[in-house]
């Protein structure tokens, strides 16, 4: 029940693979790792959420926290997501409305370099 | 706060207010609902949402006033329900008065990551009840489901 963060560069562009179960014991560490990004001054981060199992709102809530991050430098946070099981998390909420949301890596990267 | 009559059917699982804790409340109460009762996945993934952000409010309550006391997640059920009550022993809150969010349109929208739980919980479930006890907080989560499954002879218990 950890979680794995990895990050890797595609087509130029910030990729934070996230693996596993985001609840309160895990989000500190996601939360860590966006704030560590953005002090590297990568404002454009697609989050990969494909390989998480489980988030609630505490995971929600660091998202919200990085996105912030990022748009007050002019940024973006993107997401992958296709799992009903959390993007219902992301409905409940009305989160949908606040993050863009694609189906495949691919095209989040397109929007990170076009944005 | 349980089902009356249903006392031999209770599952009472005593987690330490530590968030490492919380998956394990998710996995006992996930396993009791697949394996006892007929629940859709989604439904299933439903309760397990809603048990994990009561199982938060219930550990932050605990570090608000500072003590590392248990929370006891309980388990309960009858044949048209099941209920699942997590119990702290916060100095509570009166869930009527929680402060609303501006909507997600709003820029100022991002300044909020914290407050999502119970309008989380509230959707999830069926029926959702908060109640002051005498040494906290708990918060009952009800779902209706179909019967208790008809486990054969053969069949073991998930937790058994």
């Amino acid at each position: 029940m950890d979680l794995v963060l990895d990050v890797t560069e595609s087509d130029g562009a910030t990729v934070l693979t996230v693996r596993g179960e985001v609840d309160v014991y895990t989000a500190p560490k996601l939360r860590e790792k966006l704030v560590e990004l953005v002090a590297q001054g990568r404002y454009t981060i697609v989050v990969d959420l494909e390989a998480v199992d489980f988030l609630d709102s505490t995971g929600l809530g660091v998202l919200v926290g990085g996105l912030k991050r990022v748009r007050s430098h002019d940024g973006e946070l993107i997401l992958v997501c296709t799992h009903q099981r959390i993007l219902k998390v992301f409905e409940i909420t009305g989160l949908t409305k606040v993050f863009t949301i694609h189906d495949s890596l691919g095209a989040a990267v397109d929007t990170s370099r076009a944005s | 706060m349980i089902v009356a009559g249903l006392a031999a059917s209770v599952v009472e699982l005593e987690i330490p207010a530590r968030g490492e804790y919380v998956g394990l409340a998710r996995l006992v109460v996930s396993s009791l609902a697949s394996s006892r009762r007929t629940l859709a996945d989604d439904r299933i993934d439903d309760l397990k949402l809603a048990l994990s952000e009561a199982c938060t409010n219930a550990i932050e309550a605990h570090a608000d006033v500072g003590d590392d006391e248990t929370v006891l997640v309980r388990w309960a059920e009858s044949d048209d329900r099941l209920e699942v009550e997590v119990e702290d022993r916060g100095p509570g809150f009166d869930p009527s008065t929680l402060p609303e969010h501006p909507p997600v349109t709003d820029p100022e929208r991002l300044n909020f990551e914290r407050g999502l739980g119970i309008p989380l919980i509230r959707s999830l479930v069926d029926e959702v009840i908060f109640a002051r006890v005498e040494q906290g907080m708990a918060v009952r989560m009800v779902m209706f489901c179909g019967p208790v499954a008809d486990l054969d002879d053969d069949d073991e218990l998930a937790w058994s």
